[in-house]
């Protein structure tokens, strides 16, 4: 300790090894400033975005989904005001005790009981539990009684769909019902717009109108902490509505076609013949949306679905019929097109006695008697089926085919507007060789030119041939959404050769109506006001045997799925042609006895509702 | 007074004449931030931590005031008599003391619990400076003088190992290492040492336990388990990066405030710190510790003994060793390992034992021209 050198050498020695440690920690040091120095300037974006994901949560609100209205205004979809119950667990004393009071209240079954116990334990006790989205009012005033009891129960009022016109519209637009994950996966903006809950559009136009009508959310922000919890709420975003939709149909007259359609599998439309606008159109039997909106229950759910009538199809434009005899029209317009025949062209029907025989087939007339000599006017009068095999014979299947397109068969009408709607059939030589890998046989043209056969037609493109007609054969694009106008450059476009030959078709279909002997005689209308014209149709569902001709049932005595399909097309007023229509009763039996009649009730008041219908067009007009 | 005289004793006008006034400050600037800060952790309200803390650093400031004016020669005859003290108590705490959260460190003194492994950080600094204090250099690196050196580190770091805690025993044994390191030891020695840790690593590893090993894991990639291991230093980096240049503010802090931040009154304190001052705070805080370790650098340069030397060099690297590990570790350039921030960090015995190094790095510079015998 004493000797010096010593001492010198250690104070050496510890010096030296305090300058590198010194000269390390300075290092140290300098590292920790310009780690610092990049997390928290240089890189403190990343971490401030990072810090405010964490501590604020984004709760979305239901978005208010856009209304439909039909023609005059009328809300047919549109939001209702419903009540919730909503339990916060944490603000409840004892939560089994409130459970209970609550189900004996509300009536609640004892799944319904289960389930809030098992949503009890998946979520924290801050979040809310939705006991029932829609109190009934009598639930509601019920609750309300008991809510100074009911500690940590609170009702809530909540925005809900609402179709006031039941089943009067389902097949048009459709329903509305809780989201499931194919939808979210199926459309982009239902994701992002996403919130537990939420009701999107299944079918029809609440489908195809999604993206409108869904409308943006409004936006709670909140800062949370670590645990989730609710601190504050920082703001406020107001979202938007959907936009609001206006349809062209006429809910006085769609509620007639449900009326006239009643205990009946068919379909009505109303076509505007001008501007295509889409007056009325049901499908029957329809069934009530409402039930979708919170869930369906089983039992509706399988009356529905097992009916043999169909009702979640929708026959108008999802549904395929042989033509029948309202194809006549276009087979001889066909013919007089391509001057195969004139007007006085004139064919012998002999009966069932002597019917057509072509390669050893025979062709009936469905007139056992035989109709005699018969012209074109006769022919389509009387719908005389050995006419119309005459002249299709000679027109061929190819020249009908193309008339037939031209008016819009064989062809979507409403485009993309409608999922699954059904483009039908019209046949030709190229399309079987294609399809089947077989020549055409003469036969087949013979039938085609009544309707029976390979082709097939929906309603609505029915209607849209017989609205081209009535127009006096200018082409048409049918819509159903009024804010939804599309300019097509061949709108109006002539689809005949010559004028005079629809003439003469609309003038044949005014006798077929009007004139003694015409196949829906019985359904005229006297009044020039109201008089239409118009073609019958019977598509057969069942070849009909030799047996069958020689039994000759009545409609009543056959079994109901054998029974022929009734048909009518028809437009008026006949002096000034305004309006065009198609009906199909399923297994209704003959068009004259089934169809017909239901067209004398409808036009009476289509033809009414005119005059209301031109003034808010003329308004319309104005307000531009 | 004369070169030679190392029997004198001085006036308390002298004493306080030759008093470390900016080391003292610097350490009551220090106390006061901490107090502030916990403030904060508290969500701006006194609360439990901001009271103990206020009260412990109340009774220990004084109480390293009324020490720092021991002389050092009695710090120095009391060393082995501390060391083995400190030994008996971690003993004691093996034997009966308090678990908590798995692991057993504290000893019950009803008023508070005491931590004996942190007073060991400075008992073995102390021990070792009075052996090597007493060893010529030639000796030093004789057999006998390093395997006793070596035995003084490693009983108590076993001892603490076995707690376990293996953050504080590596804090003991590096602080008793580095005292090796400036008596003399070769530096082949340390060099040869640190191969055989390298090469033996792998070995280390396979006896760590499964959370330890998941911790160097999640060091390696936070990411990789964000909600579980991860999150701590994930929630921490965030804290600190969001806190920017001059950070949101006092009893802004989000992360915080909101619960993000895990043992925010403890290790996790300077993240705290971080996200409310922001960069320049940081900066600051660290640029407070620096004065601290300068002035206990200093305190040994004047020093005439080379106890006084060895002790304050020794601690002046301690404070700097739980500095760097603390800050580096919640920065994510270390694993999570236990280590408390000097005097910021909420915790009794980590105070007590800091101050208690305080006053007799304050002795030391008043008594600098003591000598020991």
């Amino acid at each position: 300790m004493f000797d010096e050198s010593d001492n010198v050498r250690k104070i050496n020695t510890i010096n030296r090894r305090l300058f590198i440690i010194t000269a390390a920690k300075i290092l140290v040091f300098f590292g920790l400033t310009s780690r610092l120095f990049s997390l928290q300037v240089k890189q403190n974006n990343k971490y401030l975005t990072l810090s405010d994901k964490n501590r604020i949560r984004e709760s979305k609100l239901h978005p208010v989904r856009g209304e439909f209205r039909d023609y005059f205004g009328n809300v047919i979809a549109g939001n209702n005001e419903v009540y919730q119950l909503h339990i916060i667990p944490e603000q409840v004393e004892d939560f089994r005790y409130i459970t209970l009071r609550l189900k004996n209240i509300l009536n609640l079954s004892e799944r319904e009981f289960q389930k809030i116990h098992k949503k009890r334990k998946k979520i924290k006790a801050w979040e809310t539990i939705v006991v029932s989205d829609n109190l009934t009012w009598e639930q509601f005033s019920k609750v309300n009684n008991y809510l100074h009891e009911l500690i940590g129960v609170k009702t809530v009022l909540s925005i809900s769909r609402i179709y006031p016109f039941n089943e009067n519209y389902t097949h048009v637009l459709g329903y509305v019902s809780q989201a499931n994950e194919k939808d979210i996966i199926d459309n982009e903006n239902i994701k992002e717009k996403f919130v537990p809950g939420i009701r999107v559009g299944k079918t029809g136009l609440e489908k195809t109108f999604e993206n409108v009508l869904l409308g943006e959310n409004d936006i709670q922000r909140f800062e949370v902490n670590a645990y989730g919890r609710k601190i504050s709420q920082l703001n406020y975003q107001k979202g938007s509505k959907g936009q609001d939709l206006n349809l062209t149909i006429d809910t006085e007259i769609q509620k007639l076609c449900t009326e006239l359609l009643k205990d009946k599998a068919g379909s009505i439309c109303v076509m505007d013949i001008f501007s295509g606008e889409i007056i009325a159109m049901q499908s029957s039997p329809s069934f009530d949306p409402n039930l979708f909106l919170f869930g369906i229950n089983q039992d509706d759910w399988q009356l529905i679905r097992n009916n043999p009538m169909k009702p979640l199809l929708n026959k108008t434009i999802n549904g395929r019929y042989s033509p029948g005899s309202t194809i006549k029209p276009i087979v001889a317009l066909s013919a007089l097109e391509n001057e195969v025949i004139n007007p006085e062209f004139t064919v012998h029907c002999k009966g069932h006695k002597h019917p057509l025989e072509l390669y050893g087939q025979t062709y009936h007339c469905w007139k056992k008697e035989g109709h005699g000599f018969v012209n074109l006017r006769e022919g389509m009068k009387q719908s005389c089926d050995t006419y119309f095999y005459e002249i299709s014979r000679r027109l061929g299947v190819d020249r009908l085919s193309e008339t037939a397109k031209k008016f819009g068969l064989g062809e979507k009408v409403f485009g993309e507007l409608f999922e699954n709607e059904k483009k039908g059939l019209v046949p030709n030589t190229i399309w079987k060789k294609n399809a089947l890998g077989q020549s055409w046989v003469l036969g087949e043209t013979i039938i085609t030119g009544i309707g029976q056969g390979f082709i097939q037609t929906t309603p609505i493109q029915l209607c849209l041939m017989t609205a081209q007609i009535a127009n006096g054969g200018y082409k048409i694009y049918p819509k159903i959404v009024l804010n939804n106008d599309q300019q097509y450059l061949d709108k109006y476009k002539p689809l005949f050769k010559n004028s005079k030959n629809i003439k003469i078709i609309q003038k044949a279909m005014f006798s077929s109506t009007n004139e003694v002997r015409g196949t829906s005689y019985k359904s005229r209308i006297d009044d020039p006001k109201y008089q239409f014209a118009g073609k019958t149709g019977t598509a057969q569902v069942k070849r009909i045997t030799e047996k069958d001709r020689e039994l000759d049932l009545k409609t009543f005595e056959i079994p109901y799925e054998e029974r022929d399909h009734a048909l009518y097309v028809a437009f008026g007023p006949y002096k000034n042609p305004r309006y065009a229509t198609s009906i199909i009763i399923e297994h209704g039996g003959s068009g004259g006895t089934t169809a017909a009649p239901i067209a004398k009730k409808l036009f009476k008041l289509i033809i009414d509702r005119h005059k209301l219908r031109q003034s808010i067009k003329e308004k319309k007009y104005l307000d531009i | 007074m004369s070169f030679n005289n190392f029997s004198h004793e001085l006036t308390l006008f002298q004493k306080i004449k030759n008093y470390d006034f900016l080391l003292l400050f610097c350490i009551l600037i220090l106390g006061i931030t901490s107090i502030f800060t916990m403030y904060s952790t508290d969500g701006g309200e006194v609360l439990f931590h901001t009271k103990s803390h206020f009260i412990k650093f109340s009774i220990f400031f004084p109480m390293m005031i009324v020490l720092s004016f021991i002389n050092i020669k009695y710090w120095h005859a009391a060393s082995y008599l501390f060391y083995v003290l400190i030994l008996g108590l971690l003993i004691w705490v093996a034997l009966y003391g308090v678990t908590a959260s798995g692991s057993r460190r504290w000893i019950n003194l009803y008023f508070l619990n005491l931590q004996p492994s942190e007073l060991m950080k400075i008992a073995v600094i102390l021990c070792l400076a009075k052996f090597f204090h007493r060893i010529r250099t030639t000796s030093t690196n004789s057999f006998t003088s390093i395997l006793v050196s070596l035995t003084i580190i490693i009983i108590p770091s076993i001892l603490v190992i076995t707690q376990p805690d293996l953050g504080t025993a590596i804090l003991i044994s590096f602080s008793g290492l580095i005292i090796l390191w400036f008596s003399g030891l070769r530096i082949k020695y340390f060099i040869y040492s640190f191969l055989i840790f390298i090469t033996s690593l792998p070995f280390i590893i396979s006896f760590l336990k499964p959370y330890q090993k998941l911790r160097i894991l999640t060091f390696i990639n936070p990411e990789r388990d964000p909600l579980g291991s991860g999150y701590q230093i994930i929630q921490s980096k965030i804290a600190v990066g969001s806190g920017g240049l001059t950070g949101k503010g006092f009893l802004k802090g989000t992360q915080s405030y909101l619960d993000f931040l895990p043992e925010k009154h403890t290790d996790f304190i300077f993240t705290l710190f971080s996200e409310e001052f922001g960069f320049v705070g940081s900066i600051l805080l660290l640029l407070l510790y620096s004065i601290i370790i300068y002035r206990i650098i200093r305190a040994g340069l004047i020093s005439r003994s080379f106890f006084s030397r060895l002790f304050c060099f020794g601690f002046s690297f301690a404070i700097f060793l739980y500095v760097a590990t603390n800050i580096s570790m919640v920065l994510g350039l270390l694993p999570t390992v236990g280590s408390p921030l000097p005097i910021m960090s909420y915790g009794g015995s980590s105070l007590l034992a800091t101050m208690i190094g305080f006053s007799i790095v304050l002795s030391a510079s008043i008594n600098h021209r003591q000598n020991i015998s």
